[in-house]
């Protein structure tokens, strides 16, 4: 289901010095600025998560102290703050209201310009970015998301340049959670807390009293290549087993659980269901769920001339399936009101999906009940769709 | 009047008929013919016939002051024209225009009317009959109403 | 019954000019085009392309004719916003960008050796006429051929020369029907579904497209179940909102099919619950 680099087959795990082969290691904490240092020196712009306006947002980085040093979250339906650790943690939070989409897809593009000739007018293409990211933290939940926009956008009879180019240059840095958050249920998703496939390299932070450290594991050969940059020791089976430990205590400290069985039966047979009128209620149509969602892909796009009218931008946009003409046909609004819409959003994210992705479009990451200003959970509505249906 | 029979009895409307309700009918029709342009009848007056159409085509209109006539439907073969003698005060709500040569049966509905009176099992099974034409014309009607053509303009 | 033809540059318009143009009805206008480098824009009927306007923006749009060797593209368009407005203010000489073809064909192949009912409604006549001229081009491969065609009135009437053609043609039978209509007129006046219920066909062997705007394909196949065509000899042309035409924009979305992608043709006893649902 995860997009998956090129292997690099595991090297003797007793191995300690960053020479060639080496797959696994210890990263000091006194250490982590090599590492950012190392992806910049292999020209990666740093993306990571920071703390800005009282949120963990991702954003561009140049140090380990731009990173929310020291902080975690406390999170619920629509309810979200950060609050001081008393470890000093790197990572020591769930997910915030950023996504990594923000850079694979981003919230404005330009796709083409036009340019008025004397004999009409002519095309160009943009020209794709060269900047190239290394995603710095990236949650299990969030590779599987990265996976899921990985089909929509380079899986299907077309493919997006723009993903791709971007997708392509990502270097990809999977931390491994160890501080889910109260709306988490990636479990219940199967798509974590452990980190499976599809990263470069992946963190797991491991702290106790008397040590801080990071057991770094590469999956790629660009990976094991910043690895080689890395002062490392050698991993021990103390180390694995610590970094077990994380991955366990994140599966049993899950926020939500979802009943995944028979869901896309649920919501494509129940388009009359009374809970949708109920949601509606309560819906405020805001799209704030869509745009924290992190497979959420809808777009339109926007034309925009220049003052004396010989230039043209055509540009891609972000988008909400709640915005008033998403549905715009032929003079009239299809989902002219929140029931629909909502319904449409849910429907699709949990059912429709699996038939146009082979896979959910929910990766459990809890974002949309955090950030939703009127608390709606998606797992209590489709646990009240099933109830109801069993009445 | 043999021909005028088999031209009834091949009508859907007759269809399933016991032979004597059908004499019945059958002796309330006679042929006529209509030339384009002719008006078989008009708004307003008595409705006491009605007709099967077999050939040609009739519009049902209404007159506007100032301006064309508005046609509101138009009549093929094997339609049934005229459901006002069914209505009480039975009088034509529209004007029927024949657009070319017509060929209709003409039925006398005093004479129906009174015979449905008579024998309610005759008059239940014509208005079994005619219930589902006038549900399909109402049903049509509507959707010209709709305009189910346009999108939202 | 895929039509489509591999993509050569999805997402970025070609530059097309405009080298004839007609006003089919008021707001209605047949632009016909050619690619400025390239040859004819191959296409099959029922497929659309993405019609951009300087400045303004893309609409998708019905091929209302194939390309051949001898003949350019064309695409009919009622100005009913911004951008198809500007399009029907296109004259002879102008450029528009165009990407495409998208979407699926009618069922040209699966319809051979049945009788073919073609149902228009409107500017639904548009999608249909490159599958009436398919179906004269190759008529030994089909039973009867009859097309019953509706609008709200003679002005509305589009493709009149066509139409007129038709009528004189033997090989396909032409029903035409206005709602409303003046003494001039002279043809009929009526509901569309009346022209359905005046059909006889043998429901093993027909295969009916229906094409026009979402509440008449609604009575339409009412009609035509009513009078036992199976759900799965319908074939309806549904509509939505597009920006990409790739599946990835997200907009068209109708259950979980991607108008652009899946679509717009589908085989109605694939898409009934759907239909049945005006805000799905």
């Amino acid at each position: 289901m995860v997009y998956a680099e090129s292997r690099v087959t595991s090297a003797n795990e007793q191995n300690g010095e960053g020479q060639s082969g080496m797959s696994t290691g210890i990263l000091a904490r006194q250490d982590f600025q090599v590492l950012i240092d190392a992806l910049h020196g292999a020209g990666y712009a740093v993306i990571a998560p920071t703390l800005q306006d009282n949120a963990i947002v991702y954003d561009q980085i140049a140090r380990v102290d731009d990173l929310p040093i020291g902080w975690g979250d406390d999170q619920d339906g629509g309810h979200y703050r950060v609050k001081p650790r008393n470890d000093g943690m790197l990572f020591g939070y769930a997910v915030g209201p950023r996504t990594w989409k923000r850079w694979l897809f981003p919230p404005r593009t330009v796709l083409w310009s036009a340019q008025q000739t004397a004999h009409g007018f002519a095309v160009e293409e943009e020209k794709p970015t060269t900047e190239r990211y290394a995603f710095l933290g990236v949650r299990s939940c969030e590779l599987h998301a990265i996976g899921i926009q990985d089909k929509v956008f380079l899986e299907g009879q077309h493919q997006d340049k723009i993903y791709a180019d971007r997708r392509q240059n990502a270097l990809v840095i999977a931390v491994n959670c160890s501080t889910p958050g109260g709306t988490c249920f990636c479990v219940s998703m199967n798509t974590g807390p452990k980190v499976e496939a599809g990263y470069d390299l992946c963190l797991t932070e491991i702290v106790s009293a008397d040590r801080h450290v990071f057991l770094i594991e590469a999956e790629s050969e660009r990976g094991a290549d910043i690895l080689k940059a890395l002062p490392l020791t050698a991993a021990n089976e103390g180390h694995f087993n610590a970094a077990r430990a994380v991955s366990d205590q994140a599966a049993q400290n899950m926020g939500r659980a979802l009943d995944t069985d028979g869901i896309k039966e649920l919501l494509q047979s129940n388009p009359e269901h009374p809970r949708w009128d109920d949601v509606a209620d309560r819906c405020l149509a805001c799209g704030n769920c869509t745009n924290v969602c992190p497979t959420c892909f809808c777009s339109t796009t926007q034309d925009i001339t220049s003052l004396d009218g010989a230039q043209a931008e055509h540009s891609r946009v972000w988008d909400t399936c709640f915005s008033f003409d998403f549905s715009y046909t032929s003079g009239a609004v299809i989902r002219g009101d929140n029931r629909s819409r909502y319904r449409q959003w849910m429907t699709h994210k949990f059912a429709n999906w699996i038939d146009q992705f082979d896979t959910s479009g929910c990766v459990g990451c809890g974002r949309c009940v955090t950030w939703c200003p009127v608390a709606i959970d998606v797992t209590e509505e489709i646990t009240a769709l099933r109830d109801v249906e069993r009445q | 009047m043999e021909k005028l029979d088999q031209i009834i009895s091949k009508h859907p409307f007759t269809k399933g008929m016991k032979a004597d309700h059908f004499q019945t009918i059958a002796g309330c029709g006679r042929n006529v013919v209509f030339n384009a342009g002719d008006y078989i009848f008009h708004e307003g007056e008595a409705a006491d016939h009605f007709y099967l159409l077999r050939h040609g085509r009739v519009a049902l209109e209404v007159s506007v002051p100032g301006r064309a006539a508005i046609q509101i439907q138009t009549l093929e073969e094997g339609d049934i024209v005229g459901a006002s003698w069914l209505v009480p005060p039975y009088r034509w709500a529209w004007d029927a225009q024949a657009l070319e040569t017509t060929r209709l049966v003409e039925f006398d509905a005093v004479c129906m009317r009174e015979k449905c009176d008579a024998d309610h099992d005759f008059g239940y099974e014509l208005m079994k009959r005619f219930a589902p034409a006038l549900g399909r014309r109402l049903q049509a009607a509507r959707l010209q109403l709709l305009n189910i053509y346009e999108t939202a303009d | 019954m895929s039509g489509s033809i591999p993509e050569k540059n999805s997402l970025i318009p070609k530059i097309c000019r405009v080298v004839g143009r007609r006003v089919e009805a008021e707001n209605v206008v047949t632009l016909c085009l050619e690619p400025e480098t390239g040859g004819p824009w191959q296409s099959a009927p029922g497929q659309f392309n993405m019609l951009y306007a300087f400045g303004v923006g893309e609409v998708p749009v019905s091929v209302s004719q194939c390309a051949s060797d001898n003949e350019p593209i064309w695409h009919t368009v009622r100005a009913v916003g911004p951008v198809s407005a500007a399009l029907c203010r296109l004259q002879v000489g102008s450029t528009l960008g165009m990407r495409g073809p998208f979407g699926n064909a009618w069922p040209l192949d699966v319809a051979e050796k049945k009788d073919v009912l073609v149902v228009a409604g409107g500017l639904g006549l548009a999608p249909m006429r490159p599958v009436i001229q398919h179906l004269l081009t190759r008529r030994e491969f089909y039973g009867r051929v009859v097309v019953l065609y509706g609008c709200r009135s003679r002005e509305a009437i589009i493709f009149d020369e066509d139409l007129a053609a038709w009528a004189q043609n033997d090989d396909l039978e032409l029903l035409v029907t206005v709602d409303r209509a003046d003494q001039a007129w002279g043809g009929r006046v009526g509901a569309i579904t009346t022209l359905i219920d005046s059909q006889t066909f043998d429901p093993q062997s027909v295969l009916a497209m229906v094409c026009g705007p979402s509440l008449m394909m609604r009575f339409v196949v009412a009609a035509l179940t009513g009078a036992s065509c199976p759900e799965s000899s319908i074939f309806v042309s549904m509509e939505r909102n597009m920006k990409c035409a790739i599946g990835q924009c997200g907009r068209c979305q109708y259950g979980p099919h991607f108008v652009c992608r899946d679509g717009p043709i589908f085989r109605y006893d694939k898409i009934g619950s759907l239909f049945r649902i005006a805000d799905i």
